[in-house]
């Protein structure tokens, strides 16, 4: 007998129950006909405030999160607790620009980001830019939800791949059938297991680790011991700059994802999406909380399991760390939380990236008389086709290459930004002037990271997201996050560019949407689809 | 009509607070007070969570439209 197999028990009814509401959530809140990408791909547009909260935290609070933040405050200290004041800055930050994008959506029927910029920009290229960069981002990201599943399975001895499989397999199957539903359905069970569990781990855990004063200063003295210098409770003169570029940049970047404003783009009207923005961020404090996880591992000794290779896995100190301290029943329902943590966000990403291949490269180059139904198959075949591929990127690359990507991944994002949130609010840009600084923030940012190592690992490309301003010729220790600086560079370039193709007086697109578009309300009259139809 | 529909109000500039005051790393950047245990870097960070919750939710009370219609 295996020493967890109660572990193992609780985990498994709980998977296999929620797996059952997966398929069962086809059912939920039946339109006649779900075939078309506005019932399966967004729920038909139809979700409360509820329902948008627990499928939008169920998204964005992933399972990956969830052990990678508190390995990073293990390893690194206050640097990792950069995960709460970006939570905290990203809601008043994108307050009134989802509300502007959700009108226009919903008047437009837009279904992802790079249907926006199709119509805003009038440029079919520009549109292909964005939804590139939104799956290329995408993909490492649902990759890390399998990351999140195998530090839980690790932590409960079971090695091998085949469980995985099997994971991803239903879930492919019933997101298949459901759509969005499933996810929105099953982020219920998710987030509920979530706040049990963090609720009982900051309450049991310090009470037996001898008090919060004594988890912190046992952290404060195990970095007061290694030789780096930016380790340690409190930020350094050289990382506060990284923590709040890093804060800064990921708040920016975050409802860029498609998956982010998959979840928002499904609800109903503007008001749901305002009063989520206010109750959103009980998922920070959640997420605060878990941070510090790091530190009770500091406290409690916990050691990471050592792979075969040798090298210790840090993203398993938080399951270890549950196994070590919980009664056993419970420590299962801790590791189904992070488990079912992983399905949320990986149903939505698939869908996301889906309806991006399907709205802006089937339905643009392949066939552009698409109707409903056969835009929602296209889809669902494409969700299945990107699990099968994160599971391969898992199966056949080293989890560290997902783990780089998706650290590109988060640069490479924010180099929308110019077209998307800015594009929300002016129409000032030429679409060459963004295309050439999408171009020359990616190259910049990719430059910064392969110039990267790092040393705790011995890498010398792609170590991290905090670029060395050494590196740029100043004379300090201090590090800014690679995003940020690429984000710079994309915006002066794109300012830059439509300077020059203004005054060569080069065509510009054609804007498809109107000033009143951007205030629309539940019930306001939409177009029907009009505008993607339009020119080239 | 131009100004029929808007989401202009000055409410909004409240909505900077909650983004500027978290990245403003020397107000909590140190250990003592501690507060239950926590240093003033966890604790006072934590609480910046209420700030956020307290303006969006003022701003959205405050701008809210809907009611002006027939």
């Amino acid at each position: 007998m295996n020493a967890h197999t109660t572990e193992l028990v609780v985990f498994a009814v709980l998977f296999l129950a929620v797996s059952v509401m997966g398929f069962v959530a086809a059912r939920w809140r039946r339109p006649e006909n779900i075939e078309s990408l506005h019932e399966w791909g967004l729920g038909g547009r139809s979700f409360g405030s509820w329902i948008t909260w627990f499928l939008v935290g169920g998204d964005l609070y992933t399972a990956y999160t969830f052990v990678a933040v508190p390995a990073l405050v293990f390893g690194a200290g206050a640097l990792g607790f950069y995960a709460l004041p970006y939570t905290v800055v990203v809601y008043p930050l994108v307050f009134l620009v989802l509300a502007r994008m959700w009108s226009v959506s919903h008047v437009h029927g837009f279904v992802t980001p790079a249907d926006f910029v199709r119509a805003r920009f009038g440029s079919p290229t520009l549109a292909l830019i964005i939804a590139i960069t939104g799956l290329v981002a995408t993909m490492p990201y649902i990759a890390l939800q399998l990351v999140g599943i195998e530090a839980v399975l690790k932590a409960m001895g079971i090695t091998g791949h085949l469980p995985i499989v099997i994971a991803f397999a239903i879930l492919a199957a019933y997101t298949y059938q459901s759509g969005l539903r499933a996810p929105a359905l099953i982020a219920f069970v998710k987030d509920a297991l979530i706040y049990i569990v963090i609720i009982a781990a900051v309450v049991y855990i310090p009470a037996k680790l001898g008090g919060w004063g004594h988890i912190f200063d046992s952290a404060a003295a195990k970095f007061a011991k290694t030789p780096a210098p930016a380790d340690g409770i409190l930020l350094t003169g050289a990382n506060q700059l990284q923590y709040v570029s890093l804060a800064f940049g990921s708040a920016l970047a975050l409802f860029l994802y498609p998956h982010s404003l998959t979840g928002v783009l499904a609800s109903k009207n503007r008001n749901v999406i305002k009063r989520n923005m206010s109750a959103l961020p009980a998922y920070s404090l959640v997420l605060g909380l878990i941070a510090l996880l790091g530190f009770m591992a500091i406290a409690a000794g916990t050691k990471p399991i050592v792979g075969p290779g040798g090298k210790a896995d840090s993203n398993t100190i938080v399951p270890v760390l549950f196994d070590q301290l919980f009664p056993d029943w419970f420590a299962g329902v801790a590791y189904a939380a992070i488990g079912i943590g992983a399905l949320v966000p990986a149903a939505i990403m698939s869908i996301a990236a889906a309806n991006l291949f399907t709205r802006n490269i089937y339905r643009e180059y392949i066939n552009r008389d698409a109707t409903d139904a056969q835009e929602a198959k296209v889809s669902k075949l494409v969700s299945l086709v990107v699990k099968v591929g994160a599971v391969l990127c898992i199966l056949l690359l080293d989890p560290q290459f997902s783990i780089d990507l998706q650290l590109i991944g988060g640069v490479i994002i924010l180099q929308t930004l110019p077209s998307v949130a800015l594009g929300l609010y002016t129409r000032w840009f030429h679409k060459g002037g963004l295309m050439a600084g999408w171009a020359a923030g990616l190259a910049a940012g990719l430059w910064m990271l392969y110039l990267t190592p790092n040393p705790a690992n011995g890498k010398l490309h792609f170590g991290g997201s905090a670029f060395a301003l050494k590196n740029l010729g100043l004379d300090t220790p201090m590090t800014i996050y690679t995003g940020f600086l690429a984000l710079i560079v994309n915006l002066v370039v794109a300012v830059l560019g439509t300077l020059l193709f203004r005054a060569l007086k080069v065509r510009d697109g054609e804007d498809a949407t109107s000033r009143d578009d951007y205030f629309a309300d539940e019930g306001d009259p939409r177009v029907k689809d009009l505008d993607l139809a339009g020119s080239h | 009509m131009p100004d029929d529909k808007s989401d202009r109000s000055p409410w909004n500039w409240l909505l900077l607070v909650p983004i500027a005051i978290p990245l403003m790393t020397f107000l909590y950047n140190a250990d003592e007070p501690r507060l239950f245990g926590f240093p003033l870097f966890y604790w006072l960070q934590i609480a910046f969570i209420a700030l956020g919750v307290a303006t969006t939710t003022l701003v959205y009370r405050v701008t809210r439209r809907g009611r002006r219609r027939p």
